[in-house]
């Protein structure tokens, strides 16, 4: 290996290889090259095809061969996306590609380029009851500081990662990690993150989150009181008390207004916590990643010992968790002390009834970005006019393919859900910022008015020809199509 | 930034696909559903180190192999040491020869350790290393070219038989040849023999100083290349049947000695379109049907794969 090497040959870093790569060539893997010295990601450039029916999964479409089918050049079934398609940084110059093609009897423009993006992060929802760790404390991946918690949603915790800050506003490190933590989550791949004073997770968009080791598979039905509401009728007779153990609201059946409807009588149950409504009890333990989003193993530590002036001997006692995941069943011995029993048949079907109406947990990955003054000004002479094509809806934006959800106010800022964009759709630079993909499609007299790069318009046909670089993709089955006239810009 | 090893299922959703950095394996095995998951577990976690493992050892896999070398310590390199040793006193040739076969075995070995399997296969860009028990069977597609795939002939392999590896080699595939075979499929006991073979006979596929070869300096290319400045193919223009005779004769020499030195079974040589084909060793049947096309499958074989093509990062 050459201690020196010509300075038009650059090191590839993308694995652990280290090719030194010529200018003009690719690296042992082909997927990297030296262009104008700068290494580069040589990927194919990505086409969709429209989903010829709904639920027609995404799925690889073999290379072309010469001959068309005459479908393609009509071109209403093509979508040029920007994954591939290279970008205008740092230059202010027309985004790599401006394609046309006529939809429906409308000419419609589509501005392509692969946007760099420093102002970034990803939302992530992870579907679980589990306590992670508390509000604001920070996320780490491989021990730097990546972002943070900021809330539960219903049945769910949210992360925040990434973002300006921890991408160029920290150490060398944090950057760097942060930036491979963002593009891996983008790229559908696990990754492993610990919460200061909380958990240690794994996630994967559109995969079960992993808590400290154990899969998540359900999410809760609804809190420990609602759960007792839902479910009172099915109980009643079958069992004399239930407790619904929950991090948030505790239910008890005897107590609670279902049971009383019912008739359930008084059992003399005493649970630990502070009692908010008859039969709701918040903080009977600790958060944790035991039953029900507690720290509890042992369901009885939250018991006081039954009042003997209600309870009786051999009183049934339901204990389970808001997803059904743990049960336990008891009946009090002469001393009024529960003992645990096998549950019997009739109560085992109504915790699998818990349990079906669990949804599937799931980790959310929502990439959330801005599109900054140069890639604008690759689509258009003057920037601001973009963004106000965008806010009418006459300019829709797709990353991939997939819809964008654009939030209201200044600027042009956008979420994407990862897993309706094509694979391994993202990118990096070592600024450190994210490389994604970003399509602006419009009316084609709609572009002119905005001061588009009319010059550079080409004829969906034209991009057609140059096959040696493209993939063709059926596009994601629940993806709106991105070229439909007309339609708004936020739908997802 | 390292990218990290993509471990995922095919849209088929029957075959594994593993790719980091230069590593594309595509996977498939059959057996109970119980035992392909614990093959494809298995495989997976033997992946995630192995690039690291070899790149540990690269500057010594990629010097050449004398009688006299320092010996690799990780076990897939050694399988790649092993391969080369036994062409290290007649040609230059560096145990990254065999690299692409010594990996599809080393994945297959760790499949098979985990779980009862019928036949498995792992297919590492053409380089695979194959399992067969009892009376399973797989049927091969070749193609010449992989920017053109087209079937140039088929082979058939039995568990009874004794070949466990099929490699093909050729100056249009990935890796530099010394030779100017558009391919050559070679038939072995393992995937990492097979290999080394099938390089090492592309290489003997030759017309030496003709002047319709454009040869370059590996390193011209490449600057880490194992192959320095040998002067590796870059193109070949139209040959005279007379010339392409004696190219793929020269290859069929050498495939030859290889047999009686028993380190491969059989090869099929393509240059321009045509075949020269080495029968095996051990049946008078031969595994090559030169039909040019897969015929329609028996209902035993339901598998065909192809022995050339990358896999598109985005299939």
């Amino acid at each position: 290996m050459p201690d020196v090497f010509p300075p038009d040959t650059v090191r590839c870093d993308a694995c652990p290889v280290l090719c030194y790569i010529k200018r003009g060539h690719a690296g042992a893997c082909d997927r990297y090259a030296n262009v104008e010295g700068q290494l580069v990601r040589v990927d194919p450039h990505i086409l969709l095809d429209r989903a010829k029916s709904q639920g027609t999964p995404l799925v690889p479409f073999l290379e072309r061969e010469g001959d068309w089918d005459g479908k393609i050049m009509k071109g209403q079934e093509t979508f040029v996306t920007a994954i591939g398609a290279g970008t205008t940084y740092p230059d202010y110059k027309p985004a790599p590609f401006i394609v046309s093609s006529e939809v429906e009897g409308v000419d419609m423009v589509t501005v392509v380029t692969e946007g760099i993006f420093s102002y970034c992060g990803v939302k992530l929802k992870i579907d679980t009851d589990r306590h992670l760790g508390p509000e604001r404390n920070l996320v780490r991946a491989q021990g730097e500081p990546v972002g943070h918690v900021t809330t539960a949603e219903y049945g769910s915790q949210m992360l925040s990662l990434g973002g300006v800050h921890h991408l160029t506003g920290g150490s060398k490190s944090e950057g760097r990690i942060t930036c491979e933590t963002l593009l891996e989550l983008c790229n559908g791949k696990e990754v492993e993150l610990t919460i200061d004073d909380g958990a240690s997770i794994r996630v994967a968009a559109g995969k079960p989150p992993v808590v400290n080791g154990q899969r998540e598979e359900r999410m809760r039905v609804g809190c420990g009181s609602a759960t007792i509401g839902m479910f009172a009728k099915q109980w009643f007779g079958k069992v004399d008390d239930v407790v619904v153990v929950d991090d948030h609201i505790t239910g008890v059946l005897s107590e609670h207004q279902a049971g009383k409807l019912l008739g359930v009588r008084e059992t003399g149950i005493a649970i630990q916590g502070r009692r908010s409504t008859p039969g709701r009890y918040f903080q009977v333990a600790e958060p944790g990643t035991g039953w029900g989003g507690t720290n509890i193993s042992d369901p009885l530590t939250i018991l006081k010992p039954f009042k003997p002036k209600f309870a009786w001997p051999h009183l049934r006692l339901l204990m389970v968790s808001t997803t059904g995941e743990q049960f336990a069943y008891y009946e009090l011995d002469e001393a009024l002390r529960p003992v645990e029993k096998e549950l019997p048949e009739p109560l085992r079907e109504s915790v699998g009834r818990i349990r079906e109406n669990c949804e599937p947990a799931l980790t959310t990955v929502l990439f959330m970005g801005g599109a900054g003054g140069s890639l604008r000004a690759g689509v258009t002479e003057n920037p601001v006019k973009l963004t106000d094509s965008v806010k009418r809806k006459l300019t829709r934006v797709t990353c991939g393919g997939a819809p964008a959800y654009i939030w209201p106010g200044g600027g042009i800022t956008f979420m994407v859900d990862v897993t309706r964009m094509p694979e391994n759709a993202f990118g990096y630079v070592p600024t450190p910022a994210l490389v994604a993909p970003i399509e602006f499609t419009l009316k084609k007299a709609d572009y002119a008015v905005l001061g588009g790069h009319v010059d550079y318009v080409r004829p969906l046909a034209d991009v057609l020809k140059e096959k040696e670089r493209q993939r063709q993709l059926v596009s994601h089955a629940q993806n709106p199509w991105p070229l439909k006239p007309h339609a708004g810009s936020s739908e997802s | 930034m390292r990218d990290p090893a993509l471990i995922r299922m095919l849209p088929d959703g029957r075959r594994l696909h593993l790719h980091d950095g230069p590593i594309d394996l595509i996977i498939e095995a059959s057996g109970s559903p119980k035992a392909i998951s614990a093959a494809y577990e298995a495989a997976a976690r033997r992946f995630v180190s192995i690039l690291d493992e070899l790149c540990s050892e690269l500057p010594l896999l990629r010097s050449r192999t004398e009688k006299d070398s320092e010996r690799p310590l990780g076990a897939a390199a050694q399988r790649m040491f092993a391969a080369v040793e036994p062409y290290c006193e007649d040609c230059f040739i560096t145990p990254m020869a065999a690299v692409a076969g010594s990996v599809a075995e080393a994945i297959l070995e760790s499949m098979t350790v985990a779980a009862n399997l019928e036949r498995a296969y792992v297919n590492n860009g053409g380089d695979i290393a194959i399992h067969l028990a009892g009376s399973h069977r797989y049927k091969v597609g070749m193609v010449e070219r992989p920017d053109s795939p087209s079937l140039f002939g088929s082979l058939e392999i039995a568990a009874k038989d004794p070949v466990r590896g099929i490699a093909t080699s050729g100056w249009r595939g990935r890796s530099f040849s010394l030779g100017i075979a558009d391919a050559v499929t070679v038939l072995a006991d393992c995937a990492s023999a097979a290999d080394a073979a099938a390089t090492v006979i592309a290489n003997a596929v030759n017309l030496p100083d003709h002047p319709g070869v454009t040869r370059i300096p590996a390193c011209e290319i490449s600057s880490d290349s194992d192959l320095g400045d040998l002067r590796v193919t870059r193109g070949v223009e139209p040959l005279s049947q007379f010339e392409i005779e004696a190219a793929l004769g020269n290859g069929l020499r050498v495939a030859s000695l290889l047999q009686e030195k028993h380190l491969i079974h059989s090869a099929a040589l393509c240059l321009q379109k045509c075949v020269r084909v080495l029968p095996d060793s051990f049946t008078n049947s031969r595994c090559f049907c030169r039909d040019g096309f897969l015929k329609p499958s028996a209902p035993e074989i339901n598998t065909q794969f192809e022995l050339t093509g990358r896999t598109n990062p985005h299939a």
